[in-house]
């Protein structure tokens, strides 16, 4: 990727180009870029997947520990709201 | 939050200073609001700070809100300036230099590893260690890009809804989170091409 000099403005459109946002044009630039360039491959690659893992962990459930709601409800005058949950 | 169907609250409802309502309106949107203070914060107690200090902020001014955003867009905005707040205020020291390091302005962003580690499996990927890794990742960015990436990436925000949270325009959070992504590739390349050489040690 550093050794090529075009390399360097596709990598602005990268964000765009791994979120499916990028206009078709570039998108095909990209590509046709990527098939001579084994090292933008490999970031493109590697970048997509980077997104894709921290999706997954964020697909975790949101949970308040039960303390910490209680504190909160408390800091808000809400208190008599905790004991149906609880 | 934003890819889920939004809970059915009554700005009406909230605004007359209905209580039931608050509560509900707590309960729908503590979670994220917790889990996004603890990812750009690490830390428990300021997380708590955090959510308390925001919800006690939305009920203050929920009659200025103007309904441009959505509702819970509008939190994520109250807590992402609760936590930038604390950040600074825990930094009394900050110098000059820090500050620039900050604004990461001028930062060259050329990928430097190239590392093929997408063929690691996903529960090695994904493992309690990686988890682990991936959180500290997220810590050693830039406050600037670390809030925008969680926004975006973590919690779902569309670009248009990160950009209303942080009051920055599209162009600003597009090119704030670019950056984010290429500095997490970069961290998790030395981590996932350590690992991909401990199994090639083993086969």
């Amino acid at each position: 990727m550093t050794a090529h000099h075009e390399c360097k403005p596709l990598l602005e459109s990268l964000s765009d180009y791994v979120d499916g946002t990028l206009d078709e044009a570039l998108c095909t630039e990209i590509q046709r870029h990527m098939a001579d360039c084994q090292d933008c491959r490999i970031v493109v690659d590697t970048l997509r997947k980077t997104v894709h893992i921290y999706h997954a962990t964020a697909e975790e459930p949101e949970a308040v520990p039960a303390n910490v709601r209680a504190r909160l409800f408390r800091s808000l005058n809400l208190e008599d709201y905790l004991k149906p949950q609880e | 939050m934003s890819d889920k169907k939004p809970p059915d609250i009554s700005l009406e409802a909230l605004r007359d200073g209905n209580r039931d309502e608050f509560a509900r309106l707590v309960d729908a949107y503590s979670g994220a609001i917790y889990r996004l203070a603890m990812k750009v914060l690490g830390d428990d107690q300021d997380a708590e700070d955090v959510l308390q200090n925001t919800f006690l902020n939305a009920f203050k001014h929920i009659s200025g809100f103007e309904e441009r955003a959505s509702l819970s867009t509008w939190l994520y905005r109250i807590a992402a300036n609760e936590a930038l707040m604390l950040i600074r205020k825990r930094r009394p020291e900050t110098t000059l230099t820090d500050t620039a390091t900050e604004d990461d302005e001028g930062k060259d962003y050329s990928p430097v590893q190239f590392v093929d580690w997408c063929c690691l499996p996903e529960d090695e990927l994904l493992s309690t260690e990686s988890k682990r890794y991936l959180d500290k990742a997220i810590h050693r960015l830039p406050e600037k890009l670390r809030i925008v990436f969680i926004l975006r990436d973590l919690e779902g925000l569309s670009i248009e809804e990160t950009s209303q949270a942080l009051e920055l325009s599209q162009t600003a959070v597009k090119t704030r989170l670019l950056r984010a992504r290429l500095n997490l590739r970069e961290q998790l390349s030395s981590y996932y091409g350590e690992r991909l050489q401990d199994r090639s040690k083993v086969k």
